[in-house]
């Protein structure tokens, strides 16, 4: 089985953000960048059914597009198993929406007929939760979202979804398809060093974007990035921890009444 | 401007995300028409349901294959209703390949509408807010997040008018099947009529650090309760995970304790008439909708809150 896992690096995720000069985005010079969280797992998930097939021609190839630094989560990725890496060189990410960098997506995934392609369920920049199921329709793939768990059946895959509220089901699809992970299906491995020195020698193959697809005028446009509002009015409360815990039940007592 | 909403239904009912999506359909209209849309294989009851919502139309689309809900079935049917008429759970799983089929981008988990029309939606789990606006021609598709908008009571609306499209689909368009929906395990613990409750997130950093926050639950005979991350992890279990796949809870006092207040959170204690918020980034979303905040390192503040709440109680 040939699996694509579509990834993207995001800023880290305590990192400090600030609104950059232009206020359609963040400063993003000095901060520091990560696999994004359900792409992590939709990695594991692509591993787990390559060892799983025992079959030796099984593939997992990871996919991403941005700038130069994403050559490094690609290289993590591959250190965690993948064997090998498609990176779109594409210094133009934020002027793209969603249907702009899924042309790309799908332009590089296309010649290499997967049986499978796993992204993750959304990104924790964006947060728009769209890429993958695009995709599914631009390659013309049947396509599940919300995925824990995946599973090979005799004529395809049989998936678990999660609903709302603890609720789930299952579906069934055929091959080739796409699926959108879910965060926490299974537990994630961490790079060993015999894996860290393996991803030094695996290929990496860079697509510049311009080569993909035409960059065509976005639908829809970030016009600008602000501070969220505060809904509420909060009572900061300070002091030594000693001090605070103390104001805080009294308050809850007294004001709040909840105690 | 025409606006049309896709209401969904669950057990025989119109979700409540659906009203709020109707609520800010007609806040978008601004008096222009709304026409609603359901889907399925009989939604002749959903339909009266529909009526008494501010539509000026419901159209039921209406083939034995949307008996089940499938992606494909509900991106064929709304394609060709949408193309006829040239004019969002379900939704993040069917809008986005709906508004790419029609070559258009949908403005998903929209919390505010602004004039223009400009579309709000939240950046960086909440940390940031942007401002969307559709640049293209065409149909312009929004999603609306669940609980952003307040839903309007239903009230009688006699100009409602109620139409059936029948959309051409073979069963082979359906490339995927689903079961009935199911539940992992039986649930032992109601968050959801807990009168006190302590929430841990991710700054609780690892497992072993779970009775800080279990002995301020036993001093203040509070329920323990945590962010997703925590029972992705398998810190605690599944059952005690609050908000939008977890459970909705509404407890007098919510203590959120090293939790960043991503959205998904932030709508299952909503409901809550007190919120502490204890974190150590003065900018966590948390901060937006607590009524007491203590920015700090929880592991010293939460033993310190823990000996208060026993001091008092002597």
């Amino acid at each position: 089985m040939k699996i694509i896992v579509a990834i993207k690096q995001v800023p880290e995720r305590d990192a400090p953000i600030r609104i950059d000069a232009s206020g359609k985005w963040i400063e993003e010079s000095d901060l520091q960048w990560s696999l994004n969280e359900s792409d992590a797992y939709a990695l594991e998930e692509a591993l787990l059914l390559k060892e799983k097939s025992g079959d030796p021609t099984s593939e997992v190839i990871v996919l991403s597009a941005g700038p130069e630094r994403v050559g490094v989560t690609l290289r993590e990725a591959l250190a965690k198993g993948a064997d090998r890496a498609i990176h779109i060189l594409a210094d133009d990410l934020t002027s793209r929406d969603a249907f702009g960098l899924a042309r790309l997506l799908a332009a590089a995934i296309a010649p290499e007929k997967p049986d499978l392609i796993l992204t993750g369920l959304q990104s924790e920049d964006l947060g728009l939760g769209q890429t993958g199921v695009i995709l599914a329709e631009l390659l013309g793939l049947p396509h599940a979202s919300l995925i824990l768990k995946v599973e090979k059946t005799a004529t395809g895959l049989s998936v678990k979804r999660e609903l709302e509220e603890g609720w789930f089901q299952s579906i069934d699809l055929p091959l080739p398809a796409l699926l959108t992970i879910q965060s926490g299906g299974n537990k994630l491995r961490y790079a060993t060093l015999m894996g860290i020195k393996r991803a030094k020698s695996k290929e990496c193959r860079i697509l510049p974007a311009a080569d993909l697809a035409a960059a065509s005028a976005p639908v829809v446009t970030l016009a600008t990035v602000t501070l969220p509002q505060k809904q509420k009015s909060t009572q900061f409360l300070t002091g030594s921890p000693a001090e605070v815990a103390a104001t805080l039940v009294e308050k809850l007592r007294t004001e709040a009444r909840v105690l | 401007m025409s606006v049309f909403v896709i209401l969904e239904d669950r057990n025989g009912k119109i979700t409540r995300s659906s009203w709020e999506a109707a609520a800010a359909a007609e806040a978008l209209a601004a008096g222009a028409p709304v026409t609603a849309v359901l889907l399925g294989a009989n939604t002749e009851a959903l339909a009266a349901e529909a009526a008494t919502g501010p539509f000026s139309r419901v159209i039921r689309v209406e083939h034995p294959l949307l008996a089940a809900y499938a992606s494909d079935g509900y991106v064929t049917s709304l394609h060709q209703l949408l193309q006829k008429e040239s004019p969002a759970h379900q939704v993040r799983d069917f809008a986005p390949r709906l508004a790419t089929r029609f070559g258009q981008v949908l403005i998903s988990d929209v919390i505010a509408i602004e004039p223009g029309p400009a579309f709000v939606r939240q950046l960086f789990q909440g940390r940031m807010n942007a401002t969307y606006r559709h640049s293209a021609s065409g149909p312009c598709f929004i999603s609306v997040q669940a609980g952003a908008f307040r839903a309007t009571a239903p009230a009688s609306n006699a100009a409602t008018t109620i139409e059936t499209f029948v959309p051409e689909i073979a069963p082979a368009d359906i490339r995927t099947t689903a079961s009935a929906p199911f539940r992992a395990s039986s649930q032992t613990v109601d968050l959801g009529s807990a009168q006190l409750i302590v929430g841990v997130g991710r700054g609780i950093k690892d497992e072993s650090n779970i009775p800080v926050v279990q002995a301020l639950a036993t001093a203040l005979g509070a329920e323990l309760a945590a962010s997703r991350p925590i029972c992705d992890a398998g810190w605690l279990p599944m059952e005690r995970q609050v908000g939008s796949s977890g459970q909705t809870v509404a407890p007098k006092l919510y203590l959120a304790i090293g939790i960043s207040g991503a959205i998904q959170h932030l709508v299952g204690i909503k409901g809550s008439q007190c919120i502490v918020a204890i974190n150590k980034d003065p900018h966590a979303p948390i901060f937006e909708i607590a009524d007491y905040a203590i920015v700090g390192d929880l592991f010293e503040v939460v033993p310190a809150l823990t000996a208060a709440v026993n001091a008092a109680k002597s």
